[in-house]
């Protein structure tokens, strides 16, 4: 730093550290990507041209028909169903519960609130991942192992749900909420006319990240039924896989895309209002 | 106040509650209970065996097994993706349309389904025609077995997970980089401050926090990985890849072994807590610096 250089160096040494920045950002975006890539690539090779080494990266004839053979190796529709009913039946009882409960969190004092919104923040830290034994005998008593209900019933509500809205609640001005009392609003007026419309932002975050959550995931799916009837999309995607004895990756990566698709569509065209969802409201 | 209006916060809060006490509460307490049986799910007796599960857990050469498989795991898993994340967002901490692409590509991970990214990966990783043999080929190296080798499988599933996990860490650490005044940066550039010191003695002491964060948030998801290890490689070859969950699901769900597998639960709820305890004792001492 102390030697002086040539300014014609010094120019010339900064376009080469531009070029290698770039490079190397280049390089950072096919580490990322080029997995995807393959994956689509394999998706519509014949069995034989995955097998060709070196890999060709653009199969010569595309061969569509591995998604519809994918698609028929199990009762895919039926899967499909299954993850819309259960993602969405989650979102839509999570809003019923949060929303309510959030609000009286932030608004009332009443007591036992510390010890309530105790419940609420250990379930914030306890994974569901790890109770799921005894959820599993819990749900088999009641007989509600292979059902919908099975599935959807443990997330009914969330605790970062509760956690993320009460604090935009707290945030509301008190004057806009007495304003609406000397107008005789019912406090139900209030939650749905006023409060929700203003934590819009934070909601929309919310049932993006819960949607994601719950359309991705296998685990629950995988232990809570043992037979098709609430069987999900991941759950029949995997599947693809035991069901020959070779892998015919041609088709799993068929299989994987139409899996994958929706999400990174809906990734593609709210990628800001995505990573705000997940990244900063985890942080804060 | 009237009666209703008294009672109108606890009726608000009461749905949410009784989910979280019916599926998250009281199944804990149920799970310690349980721990302390020998039952086989289908008979109808529980016989008590007191501490007798714990006992055969930590004597079993395959539980310890296990425990060290999740620990390196974790240890591999938790450094890699911070160290790298920390590096990466101190290069892509800049405004401008590419190195938002940039951002957002190496993101993407984090959405999709850990079941797509299991079975690309798993592609990926193919011992003949994997991609990642011919990448590796390009460097001079032979050809590796990756997940079909107790030599290698661990540390496979730790690169699936470190790719999976690095953009998101890198967005937490470039949110925490904004979050820091620009005044700082400022009053360290007047100083002539090193690069080093800079980073060392203010960039480092003010993201402590965001550090924190993601080390306790990635130490707890690792500890309880379970797609990958079921989707790759089903804890094998030879239990070199058996981890917590994962053996918790495949004693209760299909050697039926109830009792054990929820004292190992316990065990997996202990390490949990203590991590969750660790985290907000830290956090209520403030690593802030404002």
């Amino acid at each position: 730093m102390t030697v002086r250089r040539q300014p014609l160096f010094r120019r010339t040494a900064g376009y080469a550290l531009q070029a290698i920045n770039l490079v190397g950002l280049l390089l950072l975006v096919l580490i990322f990507a080029l997995p995807f890539v393959w994956m689509i690539s394999t998706s519509l090779k014949t069995l034989p041209e995955t097998m060709i080494f070196p890999p060709e990266w653009i199969p010569r004839n595309p061969v569509w028909q591995n998604y519809a053979e994918a698609w028929g190796t199990g009762p895919f529709l039926h899967y499909f169903t299954n993850s819309i009913i259960v993602a969405g039946g989650i979102l839509v009882l999570q809003l019923a519960t949060i929303i309510p409960a959030a609000y009286a969190f932030a608004r009332y004092k009443f007591a036992g609130s510390g010890f309530l919104f105790g419940i609420v923040m250990v379930t914030l830290m306890i994974p569901a991942q790890l109770i799921f034994l005894p959820v599993y005998l819990e749900l088999s008593s009641w007989k509600l192992l292979n059902t919908h209900l099975g599935l959807i019933l443990p997330f009914a509500s969330s605790a970062f749900g509760i956690f993320l809205l009460r604090q935009a609640f707290m945030q509301v001005a008190e004057e806009l909420i007495e304003a609406a009392r000397l107008d005789h609003a019912s406090e139900w007026k209030v939650i749905i006319h006023i409060m929700v419309p203003l934590v819009k932002p934070v909601l929309v975050t919310f049932m993006l990240f819960s949607f994601i959550a719950h359309w991705n995931d296998y685990f629950w799916p995988l232990v809570m039924t043992t037979n098709e009837t609430a069987r999900t999309l991941p759950i029949g995607i995997a599947k693809i896989r035991e069901v020959e004895g070779v892998a015919t990756w041609n088709t799993l990566m068929a299989g994987n895309l139409i899996l994958v698709t929706p999400i990174l569509i809906v990734f593609f065209f709210s990628q800001r209002q995505i990573i705000r969802a997940f990244v900063y409201n985890g942080v804060k | 106040m009237t009666a209703w209006e008294k009672l109108r916060p606890y009726g608000m809060v009461a749905p949410a509650i009784i989910i979280f006490s019916l599926f998250f509460i009281y199944p804990i307490f149920y799970m310690i209970y349980l721990s302390m049986f020998d039952w086989n799910f289908v008979s109808p007796t529980k016989s008590f065996v007191g501490l007798q599960n714990f006992r055969d857990l930590l004597t079993d050469a395959d539980f310890r097994k296990v425990l060290s498989n999740t620990t390196v795991y974790t240890v591999l898993t938790v450094t890699l993706t911070t160290v790298i994340s920390l590096v990466l967002a101190l290069w892509l901490n800049r405004k401008g349309l590419f190195y938002g692409f940039v951002q957002g590509a190496i993101f993407s991970p984090h959405i999709i389904s850990l079941v797509s990214i299991s079975l690309l990966w798993s592609w990926l990783m193919d011992p003949e025609y994997g991609l990642m043999n011919g990448v590796i080929g390009l460097f001079g190296f032979g050809k590796l077995a990756w997940l079909s080798h107790p030599s290698t499988s661990l540390i496979s599933l730790v690169i699936v997970a470190v790719w999976k996990g690095v953009g998101y860490n890198t967005l937490v650490f470039i949110a925490g980089l904004q979050s820091i005044p620009a005044d700082i940066y400022e009053a360290a550039a007047l100083d002539r401050s090193k690069p080093w010191t800079t980073f060392s003695k203010l960039i480092l002491p003010m993201l402590s926090p965001t550090i924190f964060f993601l080390v306790i948030i990635n130490m707890l998801g690792s500890f309880q990985v379970f797609e990958t290890i079921a989707i790759m490689t089903q804890g094998g070859p030879i239990n070199s890849t058996n981890t917590l969950v994962y053996y918790i699901y495949e004693n209760g769900f299909r050697f039926f072994k109830i009792g054990y597998a929820s004292a190992a639960g316990v065990i997996l709820l202990v390490i949990v807590g203590l991590l969750t305890l660790i985290y907000f004792r830290l956090l209520s001492k403030r690593v802030h610096y404002r």
